[in-house]
């Protein structure tokens, strides 16, 4: 409060909640339990988790287009059940499936999408000049979307999304499904939005996403947050420095697990290898060694956001 | 690397930014009035994808009705006005057979524009959640494609009566007249599918429906005979069809033998289906787009 209007957050969700309705006879679905969270503005806050844990649902209710089940939800200090169309006015929106039509040009894409936000004619040729630039996409501006690559495509929609010059920018699962370099690409245009100061908020199961382009995040799992900062600041707190995975031949791996404990600080059994947490990789390996297990394979690696998760709900982000 | 942002020579910045906007060109009176009704928007989507395919949709509504009134109107019709059995009242075939068929046309126009784009638009192609996430509401999204079918059944009728005045059934004042006909009958099927087909989960429904349902009504609304030639049992049921009601409105304003009363009655049946159409395609249209 001290600080003014500037520090108010951009958005504000208590004990947010989303039911849906019950497909035939069975139960209703509860696909949000209930989480609070606040995204300043110019911040890149990220939603992490494994599909099915209520990222998509999120966003939807941020975007004003799915009505909010239960708790507050403050949108740019608007309630998105009474200014729907006023938030949506000011928010850029990416879709997890494009919906880009194939069957007109990448610059009738543009065009029509800034008609409908009520932008004059003269003004949405204009920037969608310049959004072709920032997609790099000049070359195929009066190309059927038909012809183009999902990294193109995915471009497309992003500049599609900054046709309002919107405040907020939502991306669900902006990169899943491209190969790396088009993924790098997207991350670097990203990138500069966030230092042009829009506010990103993004969904993502990819750790290396969520530590690129964050600067905090939720880890959200069955509808809830279980966790929420930094990804730097999630690592120290949930997680060891490094991590020591082994391999062992198929039916060896269970009987180690039991004795491998004193290894490191913990050790997780995934089915096909062992995660033993230390800060200290290569002393926890010795002491693996000392206890005369022979693992196929040995390899240390920094403790990342996949760890963190597997840490906090027992499973891996990527089924 | 800088971080500044690709610029267009001289220009704004690539990228918009908040409080950084460029100069607004100045907005022209079509601007003003696309800004005051967000259906506009939507209405000029449709448009903007007719432009591609306007030409072979012209031509079809040509041939169509030409190739129509020329086999079934003039060469099926002599003979029928040969054995002249009285159930036309005097009326040649062709006179009989024209308006029906128009308004027939204006059903299968109704389906064809209110049920597949429908489908697709809320499905695969995506173009309703894409409008959806801007300020465009569902009720917008809707009335603007509604304005877009009227649009096509009103240009489709517009030809089909061009021939029809051709063939010397109608004048031009008639056909004029008889747009007004033509339009109702095609969005009192229009609406309704639209509040349908945006459910629907499968084209396969919408391709049934066509079978089962608007294949028969074609048949036997009095597009080809009269319904006095069904069976007894089978003439309220005809007399039901919304097809029946659009064919005997636009037949007798064509050839000027409606009555006043019975006018009434189709237009009010018609307008109900139009109406109670629309409001169930604008909860539909925001269930469907706002989950």
């Amino acid at each position: 409060m001290t600080q003014g209007g500037a520090a108010a957050p951009l958005i504000e969700a208590a004990g947010l909640r989303k039911v849906h309705a019950p497909r035939g006879q069975g139960a209703p679905t509860e696909a949000v339990a209930g989480i609070d969270f606040r995204v300043r503005r110019g911040e890149a806050f990220g939603f992490l988790g494994p599909n099915g844990a209520g990222k998509s649902t999120t966003m939807r209710m941020i975007a004003a287009v799915s009505p909010v089940s239960g708790g507050t939800l403050r949108v740019l200090g608007m309630d998105p059940a009474v200014q729907g169309a006023e938030i949506r006015a000011r928010l850029g929106s990416v879709p997890q499936d494009d919906t880009l039509d194939t069957e007109l040009t990448v610059r009738e894409n543009l065009l029509v999408y800034g008609r409908y936000f009520g932008l004059p004619r003269a003004v949405v040729r204009e920037r969608a000049l310049r959004l072709l630039e920032f997609a790099r996409l000049e070359d195929k501006a009066d190309e059927q979307v038909e012809a183009l690559s999902g990294g193109m495509r995915r471009r497309l929609t992003i500049a599609r999304s900054l046709v309002n010059e919107p405040e907020i920018l939502l991306l669900d699962e902006p990169t899943t499904g491209l190969d790396p370099q088009a993924r790098h690409l997207l991350w670097e245009r990203l990138f500069r939005l966030k230092q042009q100061g829009v506010t990103l908020l993004l969904t993502t199961h990819y750790m290396d996403e969520a530590e690129q382009l964050c600067d905090r995040i939720v880890v959200m799992d069955q509808g809830r947050i279980v966790a929420e900062g930094s990804p730097a600041e999630l690592i120290t707190r949930h997680c060891t420095r490094e991590v020591l995975e082994l391999r062992f031949a198929a039916d060896e791996q269970a009987g180690h697990a039991q004795r491998l404990v004193a290894a490191g600080e913990r050790v997780e059994a995934l089915p096909d290898r062992l995660l033993v947490y230390a800060d200290d990789g290569e002393s926890a390996l010795a002491a693996v060694h000392a206890t005369g297990a022979q693992p196929l394979t040995a390899l240390v690696r920094r403790a990342g956001l996949e760890d963190v998760f597997l840490i906090l709900t027992g499973r891996t982000l990527v089924d | 690397m800088t971080t500044a942002l690709p610029t267009t020579a001289g220009g704004p910045p690539a990228v918009p930014s908040p409080g950084d906007r460029a100069p607004r060109p100045a907005a022209g009176p079509l601007d003003s009035l696309v800004a005051a009704v967000p259906a506009l928007r939507e209405f000029g989507y449709w448009m903007r994808r007719y432009r591609r395919v306007w030409r072979g949709s012209v031509v079809i509504s040509v041939v169509n009705p030409l190739l129509f009134l020329t086999a079934l109107g003039a060469g099926l019709g002599k003979l029928v006005d040969a054995h002249h059995s009285g159930h036309l009242a005097g009326t040649p075939y062709l006179h009989f057979l024209a308006p029906g068929l128009l308004a027939a046309s204006a059903m299968q126009n109704g389906f064809v524009e209110g049920a597949f784009p429908v489908f697709q638009s809320a499905r695969a192609r995506g173009n309703y959640p894409a409008a959806a996430a801007t300020p465009m509401r569902p009720g917008d999204i809707l009335a603007g494609h509604l304005l877009f079918v009227a649009f096509r059944i009103l240009l489709s009728g517009a030809l089909f009566l061009a021939v029809v005045a051709a063939f010397g059934v109608v004048g031009p004042l008639r056909a004029l007249l008889t747009a007004g006909p033509v339009l109702l009958t095609g969005l009192a099927f229009a609406a309704p599918l639209m509040a349908w087909a945006v459910t629907v989960d499968r084209q396969s429904r919408l391709n049934g429906l066509y079978r089962f349902l608007v294949m028969p009504l074609y048949m036997f609304s009095g597009t080809f005979f009269p319904i006095g030639q069904l069976p007894s049992w089978a003439r309220p049921i005809a007399e039901c069809s919304p097809l029946y009601q659009g064919v005997a409105l636009t037949r007798g304003t064509a050839l000027g033998t409606v009555h006043p009363g019975a006018a009434t009655v189709h237009i009010v049946y018609l307008l109900v289906l139009v109406a109670a159409g629309t409001v169930c395609a604008c909860r539909g249209y925001t269930r469907r787009l706002h989950r």
